[in-house]
């Protein structure tokens, strides 16, 4: 039987953060209420490699993006660290300015038009994804007191179940923004902030053409069974 | 072996275009059921709309039957057309909506059963965490014996059943403050 337990201590940040003002307006007040973990929980939306072409795994058009080419590769697992194949992952990112394609981001910076800066990917039969990309530059947040994001590449999983549902972000290895970033530093426990950067590993990248770096993601859930052929939909 | 979960972190501002939506759970008006639109409103501390935030739904069909190799029973036979998933983000309004239909009940451990219900889930910037929830509906006889509606204390019960309105349900999701929607523990 699957099984979700609710998540180890210290492996996820506080649901309220005085490190991040915002949450003061959204993040609930009342404490969550236990309740059983049913047939909905042990579900969830499945999806197909067939719905996700290979090239939607590449968000530099083919190399045309400007900035630093890199590879971001890695393996999806569960709490038994068993691969899991058939995992929706999808990445979105600034480009190598610091800058979104998204009209909320007002910031003067200038967009790449070879950058659209979101891409997808579903896990192998090793539960292994591989993004294309360029590394994003660092920006500061409006009205925060001169915060800057650290360079990071946002991640959305989805699992077997709906219990195992993330969305996570991506760091670079020594970069000094990491250690003053106010969601970065909401996760409490060091080694659960160490296991959200990536290593810098050539050996991921592309002879003499992409730097690589290897991101490992451990969804939720013990004894899970591989659904890569369960795939319904994308 | 054992591996630690990887850190949940906030969805962030700038989703949109990684994350396209899918409202319309029923391929269409192809699904069996009675076909609903469920709709509401996210809201903050001081009842301001929340805008852009991904709101996501999992449900069972018409029959109760969940698209997922875990629920297998021909007595809740799958439904070709409905996935049970969804996923929109709020407009400037902090308003989504989406085109499903009315989900059968859901077996529950020991021959019981749950009542009619959609999972809920909620990601916004300012949330370092997803949180979730359940929309239940009214009038349902089953509500009252609901396992997991019966872990909510008596008194909040009321603010997880959506409100009948034309076309479907409303569902309004209020993330802090008064009347804050009760959610559950990850």
């Amino acid at each position: 039987m699957v099984e979700y337990a609710p998540y180890p201590d210290a492996t996820q940040p506080a649901v309220n953060s005085e490190r991040y003002f915002r949450t003061s307006q959204l993040a609930p007040s009342q404490s969550f209420i236990e309740a059983p973990v049913t047939l909905s929980e042990i579900t969830g939306p499945l999806f197909s490699r067939e719905g996700v072409p290979a090239d939607e795994a590449d968000l530099t058009a083919g190399g045309k993006a400007l900035g630093q080419l890199m590879i971001l590769a890695g393996q999806v697992r569960d709490e038994d660290a068993r691969p899991l194949p058939g995992v929706l992952v999808e990445a979105w990112q600034a480009n190598a300015s610091g800058k979104y394609r998204h009209p909320v981001d007002g910031r003067d910076a200038p967009l790449d038009p070879n950058f659209v800066g979101a891409g997808r990917a579903v896990t192998d039969s090793e539960g292994r994804y591989r993004f294309v990309t360029i590394k994003p530059g660092a920006y500061p947040v409006p009205n925060s007191g001169n915060w800057w994001r650290p360079p990071h590449i946002h991640l959305s999983i989805y699992g077997y179940a709906f219990m195992s549902r993330m969305i996570t972000q991506m760091y670079f290895p020594g970069d000094p923004l990491n250690e003053i970033d106010s969601i970065f530093m909401s996760v409490p426990d060091a080694d659960a902030r160490s296991r959200l950067v990536a290593v810098a590993d050539t050996s991921l990248g592309l002879h003499e053409h992409a730097l690589g770096y290897g991101f490992d993601i451990v969804l939720r859930g013990r004894d899970q069974t591989p659904m890569e052929d369960e795939g319904l939909q994308a | 072996m054992s591996a630690a979960p990887t850190a949940s972190q906030t969805l962030g501002p700038f989703f949109n275009y990684a994350l396209p939506s899918i409202a319309d759970l029923t391929g269409g008006g192809k699904a069996e059921g009675r076909s609903i639109l469920l709709r509401g409103c996210v809201t903050d501390v001081n009842a301001a709309p929340v805008r852009d935030a991904l709101v996501e739904i999992w449900q069972a069909n018409a029959a109760g039957g969940y698209a997922h190799p875990l629920d297998r029973d021909d007595a809740r036979p799958r439904d070709p057309h409905f996935s049970g998933f969804g996923r929109v983000l709020t407009d400037p309004e902090g308003s989504f909506s989406f085109t499903t239909v009315m989900p059968g009940p859901v077996p529950f451990e020991g021959n019981r059963w749950q009542a009619p219900h959609i999972s809920v889930a909620v990601f916004a910037a300012g949330l370092l965490r997803r949180i979730r929830t359940r929309a239940y509906f009214p009038d349902e006889e089953l509500n009252a014996e609901d396992p997991v509606l019966a872990a909510v204390p008596s008194g909040r019960r009321a603010l997880l059943v959506a409100e009948a309105q034309e076309g479907g349900y409303r569902f309004d999701i209020r993330l802090r403050g008064e009347n804050e929607t009760p959610f559950f523990g990850d």
